[in-house]
């Protein structure tokens, strides 16, 4: 048995220990706000936060997280930084298709739980891992700054 | 109690191909039942005043779940916070053609689900004006409210039961709002299933549990269309989490079944791991042949003789010979896939002959008749349930994935969730086809194109054109030149070709409108001015095509990007194209930034679009066009590469999408006109290739007529 703890509470999971997150995530937990695009930590839509770094859930073996603080997508509306973000993400309309915004959501958190005002670098960094095959990346982009209090415009290239 | 159930339907929308049928049935209760009443299969109205409206069509992320019920929402005269959007099921018989393709679904349903709101409107004012013993024209309908001269009112909820059981009214007397006055028509308005999205619940087609589920996986050839000649099962049913291992047979249709082996777990993980222990031996000789460098040079052979003249306008081999300046160019486009971010999927339970499919797809209904054929069922005895689509972009046009969980589903004898892997995914597209061109033009004295031909070698499936794969005009340069030629031939192929957003347009655009910026610049002309220039032909409009429209976004789109005026820093370009495509007028200008070692990046675009007299939802609608131009921008980084009859891309590590650091800032104008409203999710793609490399030719001089367009084939045209 593997014992993790998922959005504060703990868990018990009677998978090998090479069993990868995000399909326990998703098949043995029924948590299935993170998301599987890639399988090779490509694409980013299976990110979740452990230890408050976010990591790809699909290329995470549970055995590696046991005894970590592992947060997923379903918790974030529990902190500041997650309200903040999912506010803005709908007050810019950010969401097409909808598949990668937990991802993208969880990366954001981590950026500003780390920098509460990224600038245009720092969000180009810490949110190049995560795909958008609809490319709602201006509105990505701008809502990271709206939920840092931050003026929403792209100054990389004035 | 008794329901009396009655099903009406209003012809609306007749046209030449045909009348457009929208389901308006409606269950009606008896008077004094308090149960909710269904007002219409598309609006329900509860009698506590709860309005539901049904999205008809599959929601991909164009944001139709949310426009076409504002359709219906504005001509019903309800508050746009009291609508409840809910999923319609798949019943074409009721709700028409439910499909999300073609850039088709405001095109077609603009006018028709007006109607269907007014005419839930009027039978509310109907039963207002009963209860009353008043006529029509005493009442006036606001926020959900029908109100009598007289002051006296009425809510939606409290006319509900009563106007359940009136009689429909006649299409033909139902008078649509005047647009001045829409009050959710032309205002942005928020995804309706965002605020689920952002909290990471369980909507998306891969979110669909059922109990008892199993999970799978399903392990087709390696190469396309090869068949399975045996496999050994043991050793994978051995390792943990397995619950069964078969074989299916497949059934010769490259839409549906093909051979394979179904793996069965309790966990997609489990299943996805015990792959490694299977050694099938599949009869790969189909494949031998099949490679991108031999297209390519059977290609050329094919453009150095004539083709199938598709379309011919004069004698353009004449008028080439009495050209001032004449002027060749091959260009090429890549196989590309579709990479829709979440796998292909689909959960299958099928009891004896009753089959229900719940699945992220573009045709539910193509996909319901597939699983009746593939499990040789009767269509009524397959459900299909639309579930939302983590990205479409014409891939789940197809439902193989149906016709596979079905069969699966059966032979496992429990409900399954079947999940591709991203390899599979890569390994089994309809991938949009290649093709070669040859373009000759000519220019006359005072630089005009006087002659134009093309030639395009495409694939073919047997006899046929390749699914998707056709050449074709879109009516530009058959209307502005005096003469002009389309010619096309063909390469057998077995790879499955298909609809990618803006098919065909999506690499003809390309070819064709940096063909054109190599005459403005050979005609010493700008290429905004050539382009109006040859727009103003006088013969220039006709068909499908208004040359005064694309006139107007060109002119749009020039002086929103300071065309020709802005100041460029060492290393930049801009580039100018425009295209007509899925009815939409489309002018791009790009900003690019090009270093020395040839690697590039697109600052800006500015795009000036025309879809008609109405945006629906103009948020949502920036968002299409902006979507739609990254998409174009990061396709042009892309290449599928067929070996042995096989794709040798196998996940995103080789087959780059555009992240974040490269997403350039968009800028949108819609240039209103009159034409009636169209659609928005194709349309602003095409131009955006063309335009980028455009302005790489203008910030560094290289012309690159081949994609993708990578640093090294610009250091190669630098060095001509």
């Amino acid at each position: 048995m593997i014992s993790l703890v998922i959005n504060g509470a703990p868990r018990s999971l009677d998978v090998p220990e090479d069993f990868p997150l995000l399909w326990a995530l998703r098949d043995i937990l029924g948590m299935m706000g993170t998301k599987f695009g890639c399988g090779i930590a490509q694409c980013g839509a299976c990110t979740v936060h452990v230890d408050g770094v976010a990591v790809r859930a699909c290329i995470t073996e549970v055995g590696s997280v046991a005894g970590s603080k592992i947060t997923t997508i379903e918790a974030m509306a529990d902190t500041p930084i997650g309200t903040a973000l999912q506010s803005a993400w709908l007050e810019l309309d950010v969401v097409q298709c909808g598949y990668c915004q937990a991802g993208q959501i969880m990366s954001a958190g981590a950026l500003l739980a780390e920098n509460p005002a990224p600038d245009d670098a720092a969000i180009d960094a810490a949110m190049e891992g995560n795909i958008c095959r609809c490319a709602t990346y201006q509105r990505i982009r701008a809502a990271i700054k709206l939920a840092s209090r931050q003026p929403q415009a792209d100054r990389r290239h004035q | 109690m008794t329901t009396v159930s009655r099903r009406l339907f209003l012809q609306i929308g007749a046209g030449a191909t045909g009348a457009l049928v929208v389901g308006f049935a409606w269950r009606a209760a008896a008077p004094a039942d308090t149960r909710p009443l269904l007002l219409g299969n598309y609006v329900s109205i509860d009698i506590d005043g709860t309005v539901t409206v049904r999205a008809p069509n599959p929601e991909i992320g164009q944001g139709v779940k949310t426009s076409l019920p504002m359709l219906i929402a504005e001509e019903l005269d309800v508050d746009w916070d009291r609508v409840r959007v809910e999923m319609a099921p798949n019943d074409p018989t009721r709700f028409g053609q439910q499909d999300a393709g073609g850039s088709m679904s405001i095109h077609r349903n603009y006018t028709a689900l007006r109607q269907v709101g007014a005419a839930a409107r009027w039978m509310l004012v109907d039963a207002a004006a009963r209860r009353l013993q008043a006529s029509h024209g005493e009442f006036r309908t606001a926020h959900g409210r029908v109100h009598h001269s007289s002051g006296q009112s009425f809510d939606y909820g409290e006319l509900a039961a009563a106007a359940s059981l009136l009689q429909l009214p006649d299409p033909k007397s139902l008078v649509l709002k005047d647009p001045a006055k829409f009050s959710i028509i032309g205002t942005s308005r928020r995804g309706v299933d965002s605020p689920r999205i952002v909290r990471g619940e369980p909507i998306f087609g891969i979110d669909m549990t059922l109990p008892d589920m199993a999970y799978a996986v399903y392990v087709k050839a390696p190469v396309f269309g090869a068949r399975l000649l045996r496999c050994e099962l043991a050793a994978a049913r051995a390792e943990r989490g397995i619950i069964d291992v078969f074989t299916l047979k497949g059934q010769g249709d490259r839409h549906g079944l093909q051979d394979g082996i179904a793996i069965i777990a309790s966990s997609w993980w489990y299943a996805q791991a015990a792959r490694a222990k299977l050694e099938p031996l599949w009869d790969t000789d189909i494949g031998v042949g099949h490679d991108s460098t031999r297209y390519r040079e059977e290609a050329h052979s094919l453009l150095a003789k004539p083709g199938t003249v598709l379309e011919e306008k004069g004698d353009v081999e004449a008028a080439l010979a009495q050209a001032a300046q004449r002027l060749t160019a091959d260009y090429e486009v890549p196989f590309l896939a579709h990479a829709t971010l979440e796998p292909q999927n689909c959960t299958a339970r099928v009891k004896g002959d009753s089959v229900e499919i719940w699945a992220p797809t573009q045709t539910p209904e193509e996909g319901r008749q597939l699983v009746a054929r593939t499990l040789g069922v009767a269509p009524d005895s397959v459900i299909v349930h639309m579930r939302r689509a983590g990205g479409g972009f014409g891939r789940r046009l197809e439902n193989d994935y149906m016709a596979e969980a079905a069969s699966i589903a059966r032979h496992a004898g429990v409900p399954i969730k079947l999940v591709w892997s991203r390899e599979d995914d890569f390994a089994h597209d309809f991938y949009r086809a290649a093709s070669y061109h040859r373009l000759r033009a000519g220019l006359d004295k005072k630089g005009r194109v006087s002659a134009f031909a093309a030639h395009g070698v495409t694939f073919a499936h047997g006899s046929e054109v390749a699914q998707a794969a056709g050449i074709e005009g879109n009516g530009f340069e058959s209307r502005v030149v005096p003469a002009s030629r389309l010619e096309q031939s063909l390469i057998p192929t077995i790879v499955p070709t298909g609809y990618l957003r803006a098919p065909v347009s999506n690499g003809l655009a390309f070819v064709r409108e940096c063909f054109w910026d190599e005459l403005a610049l050979a005609a010493n002309m700008d290429p905004v001015a050539f382009r109006l220039a040859a727009l103003s032909n006088g013969s220039s409009s006709g068909g499908s095509f208004d040359a005064a429209r694309m006139r107007a976004v060109l002119e749009a789109v020039a002086l929103r990007s300071n065309w020709a005026k802005a100041r460029l820093a060492k290393g930049q370009g801009m580039g100018v194209a425009c295209y007509f495509s899925h009815s939409g007028y489309f002018a791009e200008v790009v900003r690019v930034r090009v270093d020395a070692d040839g690697h590039w990046q697109v600052l800006n675009v500015w795009v000036a679009g025309d879809i008609g007299s109405q945006i629906v939802n103009p948020l949502a609608a920036r968002a299409q066009v902006e979507g739609a131009v990254m998409d174009g921008i990061g396709s042009m980084r892309a290449e599928i590469t067929v070996v042995n009859g096989a794709a040798i891309q196998t996940n995103f590590d080789g087959f780059p999408l555009l992240r974040m650091p490269e997403a350039p800032v968009v800028d949108v104008e819609f240039v209103m006109s009159a034409a009636a409203p169209t659609g928005l999710g194709e349309p602003a793609l095409p131009p955006v290739l063309p335009a980028v490399a455009n302005a790489i030719h203008a910030a560094c001089g290289a012309r690159v007529r081949q994609l993708p367009l990578t640093a090294e084939r610009i250091q190669a045209a630098r060095r001509g």
